[in-house]
């Protein structure tokens, strides 16, 4: 479960965000400028609240009444971020076996096997980042994402700077991830439809509060297709 | 007329010798600051910035009367080094070393906090998230990907290091085998009838030094970049 309930000024603008989560996947939905990212940073670490507290399963990862703030390496939170963001000095292989090694977690072939067939990334391991495609490297991000074995996984936008035709490929890889993988997911989008399909309770920010929480209900009606 | 004398020889192995050292020394000592010029910020940072450069713009026979100042026999922390280290600088070539790597540091520090700028902070947070401790972050992520701008500082810092003159010779002075480099060798040739020769010949090898130092450097800078595109 993950529990938020922080305010935070950045500028003009401020944050004040609080809601609880059982779902598989929470979807953090809003247009651009309404927060999700500064939000979704503040669960990772990246960023601090001003005040409140975020905990995942009962564990408090920031609470301002008692200065805890854990630091983001040791969260144990994945990010898969719109830019993938994967290290142009190492291959696909070193890339996937970052987080295992940084978290120094045993080797495990078979988890390795599984998350390299679940991306069809397997021919991808010995190629460079600068030589894939962009969905590739989305691909790439979520499986080194996943083998950091996180308790969680925050995606902020990863369809967002890849074209329709791309993101049609990228889907039913985030949904077998949401149904085969196990790991509790925070996706952010500004695109209800990608909400609808993948989402299991919704949170809609805007301008930085939350004005809904639920289901699909949530959502703005029915997409118009152009 | 090509032959290099018994005394040339040792006043090129001589200055090899001190830019090898003070580059080596120097290193991890720029690479360290270059850090926390390129991602900190504290209190008297653009003082640091100048006293850093500041022998690139002093002239360098008030930079070695300082350290002949400070680091002499009976300078403050020349007399302490040699009772209780028993290091002393005064007229030996580890002297010329310590001249050598301080005037050659703001060349040395200069391309590597720019390459350590040029280093996409996303990809540390990212190595964050990933479970890396900061100084992991460093060593697996920032250090790699800004090591061509650090092989591009030591080159740089080398081949200013090897053709130092105006501290070394006034803090070490010009003796033959101990201090004697390529530059105090050609300018006591020069100054020796029927030096001019010799002092030639030293010339040739200061400039296919400095060319190979140049294109080396060239060559890293390049690398650099393939390196940020994942190529």
């Amino acid at each position: 479960m993950l529990r938020v309930d922080l305010s935070k000024r950045l500028g003009e603008f401020s944050i004040e965000a609080c809601f609880a989560s059982e779902g598989r996947v929470t979807g953090l939905f809003g247009a651009s400028g309404a927060g999700k990212t500064s939000l979704i940073n503040m669960i990772a670490g990246l960023l601090r609240p001003d005040r409140g507290i975020i905990a995942i399963d009962g564990e408090t990862l920031d609470d301002t009444t008692s200065q805890t703030h854990v630091p983001v390496h040791r969260r144990r939170i994945g990010y898969v971020f719109q830019d993938a963001r994967l290290f142009p000095h190492l291959d696909v292989r070193q890339n996937l076996d970052y987080g295992r090694r940084m978290n120094h977690l045993a080797e495990n072939s078979a988890q390795h096997t599984r998350v390299t067939d679940l991306l069809d990334i397997g021919d991808l391991l010995d190629r460079r980042p600068g030589k894939l495609s962009g969905g590739e490297r989305q691909r790439v991000a979520l499986g080194r994402a996943l083998l950091s074995q996180p308790r969680l996984l925050l995606l902020d936008e990863p369809l967002g700077s890849l074209d329709e035709e791309r993101k049609e490929e990228i889907l039913p890889y985030l949904v077998r991830l949401r149904d085969e993988a196990g790991i509790p997911m925070v996706y952010v989008s500004h695109d209800a439809s990608e909400m609808r399909q993948l989402a299991t309770q919704i949170v809609m920010l805007q301008r930085g509060r939350v004005t809904a929480f639920g289901g699909a209900e949530v959502l703005p009606a029915a997409p118009e297709r152009a | 007329m090509f032959e290099l004398s018994p005394t040339e020889w040792t006043a090129i192995l001589l200055s090899l010798r001190v830019a090898t050292v003070a580059t080596l020394v120097a290193t991890p000592l720029g690479i360290a600051v270059a850090w926390l010029l390129a991602r900190r910020e504290f209190w008297g940072k653009s003082i640091a910035d100048a006293v850093i450069h500041l022998p690139l713009v002093l002239p360098p026979v008030v930079t070695g009367y300082l350290l002949l100042l400070t680091f002499g026999k009976r300078g403050l922390v020349g007399a302490w080094l040699a009772e209780h280290l028993g290091i002393v600088f005064a007229f030996r070539w580890t002297g010329a070393a310590l001249a050598c790597g301080i005037m050659s540091f703001p060349l040395l520090v200069r391309p590597i906090r720019l390459s350590i700028e040029a280093v996409d902070r996303r990809l540390e947070q990212a190595a964050g998230t990933l479970g890396a401790a900061p100084w992991q972050v460093f060593l697996t992520v920032t250090l790699p990907l800004a090591l061509p701008g650090v092989l591009a500082g030591m080159v740089l810092g080398f081949a200013k290091a090897i053709g130092e003159f105006g501290a070394t010779i006034t803090f070490v002075s010009n003796i033959p085998g101990e201090t004697q480099t390529i530059s105090s060798a050609i300018y006591s040739l020069i100054q020796t009838p029927d030096g001019d020769t010799a002092a030639l010949r030293l010339v040739v090898v200061s400039i296919l030094i400095a060319m190979a130092a140049l294109v080396a450097s060239e060559w890293f800078a390049r690398r650099a970049l393939q390196r940020l595109h994942g190529n």
